[in-house]
């Protein structure tokens, strides 16, 4: 790995005025350094935005529960005002099984870290399609957009999305701007394009997560309980009226370059009680618009089985 | 090549100061600077557990953090476990069940074991196992070591109510 100079400032100000051409930012580490040991990252410069303060802390701010970027996953998954109202986002975060990795990996580096994809991590870039469609893709995608097979790995991100979250950038101009999670993912479509919509020199800053009026869950279809990441996730929202589903939020994870949002499903909800008959055919419907490579069909039927499941756990009703 | 970096930090209530370079892991610097080898490089991709130590009051994968990053920390090794020639009743355990063989493994699990018997007492073996989930033994199948853990929460907070 090349040298490059380390910074560590303590205001929002100071790190983004440090951001200049090859600077890059370092939170958790636990992506970053990875990237950095197999040389798919060589920055000039490192900003570690954890001694930031402003950056940290889970608080009710007005309608919404704002989380800090720098808040670790196991702080998020301990904290009351979480636990309380998200379940979903508890499950995804401890879905990353490993207390060290909770203990140091943080809510927007979950949501900045790069793909696993074995072809980007090796150097032969991340939308090498050829590579993916004639090798191994059994962890690829199956809802992959153009060139873009690969999976985002954010295991938050499905839920945030579900939740309807918005992510908050601090830019070099001072501005600041709200982007909705859904909005935050992309598909890039050349080389070298982010599959996040934060430029090099801006800094997630806060999650806003909106007041919970919703029954939520994640349910994740993995390999192994322990470390490893998920095979296929869904994360839902339900807005209820009694027992009947008056709208419904459905986000795929792990099967696409961004998190899927499973809108046929979500429609298909409204009016319904939510049993195993109709978390069934919503997972069926979530899963319809698959395309599947040639090594990884068996994720369709774990995304549909992941949608069933997340439901059934978010609307209370005993699995079967 | 960017200058090497004076690091003020306390290991095992010492307190150390070292020079490196910004692109050296905590691991890096423990091992190669400071001398103290008992904790081990594995995977060097934050898998394997084996260079678990304490930052704080937060077990980490001492390769997936920068030595400049431990600046101003308090850092917990396996070499501050024992008192002097007293082993840590968390060694002791290991010891008595046979839960090692080649070791590479070991100051990793123990550093995390000491973790959870702080947070939980008296772990289920669920508890334990999850706990021990990002520490990985080719050794020893893993129950010599999930018993010993729970002889040593005895040993240290008596027997569960």
């Amino acid at each position: 790995m090349d040298n490059f100079e380390y910074a560590n400032p303590s205001t929002v100000k100071e790190a983004l005025s440090l951001l200049t051409a090859g600077a890059e930012v370092l939170a958790g580490g636990t992506d970053l350094l990875s990237l950095l040991k197999d040389e798919v990252h060589k920055p000039k410069r490192l900003v570690n935005i954890k001694n930031i303060k402003a950056l940290g802390g889970i608080s009710k701010a007005g309608n919404n529960i704002r989380i800090g970027a720098t808040v670790t996953l196991d702080e998020l998954a301990s904290s009351q005002l979480i636990r309380a109202a998200y379940p979903s986002l508890v499950q995804a975060a401890l879905g990353i099984t490993s207390p060290q990795i909770r203990n140091m990996g943080t809510v927007a580096g979950d949501l900045c870290q790069r793909p696993r994809c074995w072809y980007f991590r090796s150097g032969n870039g991340l939308l090498n399609k050829s590579l993916v469609e004639n090798g191994e893709n059994k962890y690829h995608a199956i809802f992959g957009t153009g060139s873009a097979q690969f999976v985002s790995a954010s295991s938050l991100g499905p839920a945030l999305m579900a939740l309807g979250a918005t992510v908050k950038i601090a830019g070099a101009d001072g501005k600041t701007k709200d982007v909705p999670v859904a909005q935050f993912f992309k598909a890039p479509s050349a080389e070298g394009e982010r599959e996040i919509a934060l430029a090099a020199n801006e800094i997630v800053t806060d999650i806003l997560v909106p007041a919970p009026a919703t029954k939520n869950a994640t349910y994740e279809v993995r390999h192994k309980q322990a470390l490893d990441w998920p095979l296929a996730t869904a994360s839902v929202a339900l807005r209820m009226s009694g027992t009947k589903v008056t709208s419904a939020s459905i986000t795929l994870g792990h099967v696409g370059p961004t998190p899927v949002r499973a809108t046929e499903a979500e429609k298909m909800l409204v009016g319904q009680t939510i049993t195993a008959d109709s978390a069934e055919k919503a997972g069926a419907a979530a899963v319809a618009g698959a395309k599947p490579l040639s090594q990884n069909a068996y994720k369709v039927q774990l995304a549909k089985v992941a949608v069933k499941r997340a439901l059934l756990t978010a609307a209370g009703v005993k699995a079967v | 090549m960017s200058a090497k970096v004076q690091v003020q930090t306390t290991i095992n209530n010492e307190p150390v100061e070292f020079l490196c370079e910004p692109r050296q892991s905590l691991l890096e610097c423990l091992r190669d600077i400071v001398g103290l080898t008992g904790t081990k490089e594995g995977c060097g991709d934050g898998n394997c557990g084996s260079c678990t130590v304490k930052l704080g009051d937060r077990i980490v994968t001492s390769c997936l953090v920068l030595g400049v990053e431990a600046a101003g920390e308090s850092i917990t090794t396996v070499e501050g476990l024992a008192h002097g020639s007293t082993l840590h009743p968390l060694q002791k355990a290991f010891l008595d069940h046979a839960a090692l063989q080649c070791g590479i493994c070991t100051p990793g699990f123990l550093i995390a074991a000491d973790a959870l018997l702080q947070k939980h007492p008296h772990p289920t073996e669920e508890q334990t196992r999850f706990w021990l989930s990002n520490n990985l033994c080719r050794c020893t199948g893993y129950d010599k070591i999930i018993r010993a853990v729970q002889a040593a929460a005895i040993e240290i907070n008596g027997a569960a109510q």
